[in-house]
């Protein structure tokens, strides 16, 4: 009994030891981001990686999220006569929630994996002390690129999913289903409101990149230096990264959006 | 470390889309184009009660939005609600003995205000209130009016019949 609150307590300890450390890494990577905007190559390689190559992916999947949505939004409102309605629902769906939500968690999986397990296994091969060894600091030249490359990517690739989900929403609704086209748009554009749901799921989804990127150059940094800590590493980056978006999404959504 | 100009060429191409996809998102999804809270030109109107009536509902002259409302308030000194207007800035010109009425569109549509102007000279000018009101339909009072009116009617027509 006694062991087992004295694990407990271990665990709190690692926890918060943890969550520290990662704080100071994090401010140390911001600290590192000056040098990066001299140097600028370093970061359109990361753009690359993380953010270019995410693209089609991201692409792809708002378009059948945003025609799944039209499908499935139909099917509700065509009972009530309001199909018109439609493409309320599938932008409101998709710029405030879905946008940044899906998109968050599809980059986790896709780029932020990646970059874990490029930094860790930098680590485990000694590559990152070999910097420290020329006086490189690690965190400016490979830690402080990778984070703010996932940083800006973030909010642009919730944008494209956005917009790709919501002509995927208008080819089902309008091509597919016969909704009215001018109803479509114009009924869209009296509900969706620019600061209140267009700006906040682009504050969203900025908030997710930093999240994501911090989690994703942190759990590889921060790795066992053997192939089985790489590959724990890159779980621990997705399972977080998703517990990280899912409930500061809940969070996020009940400071824009609550009449509190 | 040189880049290929491929490399930068896709980068260029992929900010360039994510900007293109948030212009998108403010000039064909949203409501840019309609009316900027800056300039705006106020109206207040009290009403006994405003049923469904939210902010950001639309304000209309002639089935026209020239604006929405930008606060609901209770009065607590006169027990009525009171609705502040935020009408477009080139709309400013009408009589003071405008009036307001709160009306549904489509059966279960969204409330809106109706302003329908009157033949005064003299203008409404900014931040002044209407004073000719009528609130909103409440549809369990007209049930339960026509309710009350048609037992009433039973009752008349049975003491006739004795």
């Amino acid at each position: 009994m006694l062991e087992w609150i004295r694990q407990l307590g271990r665990g709190g300890f690692g926890f918060f030891e943890k969550l520290g450390r990662s704080s100071l890494f994090l401010l140390k990577t911001l600290a590192g981001i000056p040098s990066v905007l001299r140097r600028p190559y370093l970061l359109t390689a990361q753009l690359l990686s993380v953010g270019v190559l995410s693209l089609l992916l991201i692409a792809v999947s708002g378009l059948f999220v945003g025609m799944v949505l039209a499908l499935q939004g139909y099917n509700t409102l065509v009972d009530f006569g309001a199909e018109e309605s439609l493409g309320v629902v599938v932008a409101l769906s998709i710029v405030r929630e879905l946008g940044p939500v899906v998109t968050g968690l599809l980059f986790a999986g896709r780029a932020g994996s990646a970059l874990t397990a490029e930094i860790g296994l930098m680590k485990a091969t000694e590559q990152l002390s070999g910097m420290e060894m020329m006086a490189v600091d690690p965190i400016h030249r490979v830690i402080a690129p990778r984070f703010l490359a996932g940083v800006l990517s973030m909010p642009l690739l919730a944008a494209i999913f956005s917009a790709v989900g919501i002509y995927g929403g208008y080819f089902v609704g309008v091509g597919l289903l016969g909704v009215d086209d001018g109803a479509f748009w114009s009924q869209m554009q009296s509900k969706v409101d620019l600061h209140e749901d267009v700006y906040n799921g682009v504050i969203k989804s900025l908030v997710f990149g930093v999240v994501v990127s911090w989690i994703a150059v942190f759990e590889g940094y921060d790795t066992v230096p053997t192939s089985e800590g790489v590959s724990r590493a890159t779980t621990r980056t997705v399972v977080h990264s998703a517990f990280a978006v899912l409930g500061l999404d809940f969070v996020l959504t009940a400071l824009m959006f609550g009449d509190y | 470390m040189k880049q290929t100009k491929t490399t930068e060429l896709l980068v260029g191409v992929f900010i360039a889309a994510g900007i293109a996809a948030l212009f998108v998102l403010a000039m064909k999804v949203s409501n840019l184009s309609s009316f900027s809270q800056a300039d705006g030109y106020t109206l207040t109107a009290r009403f006994e009660n405003v049923g469904g009536l939210k902010v950001r509902s639309p304000v209309t002259v002639g089935g026209v939005r020239v604006g929405r409302v930008a606060h609901i308030d209770y009065d607590s000194g006169r027990f009525e609600a009171v609705a502040t207007l935020e009408l477009d800035s080139k709309y400013n010109q009408f009589p003071d003995d405008t009036s307001a009425s709160i009306y549904t569109s489509g059966l279960l549509g969204e409330q809106y205000i109706a302003l329908e102007p009157g033949g005064s000279e003299d203008l409404l000018g900014d931040g002044s209130e209407i004073e000719l009101t009528q609130s909103a339909l409440v549809l369990e009072k007209l049930v339960s009016k026509f309710l009350f009116s048609k037992a009433a009617e039973d009752n008349t027509s049975a003491e006739a019949g004795e």
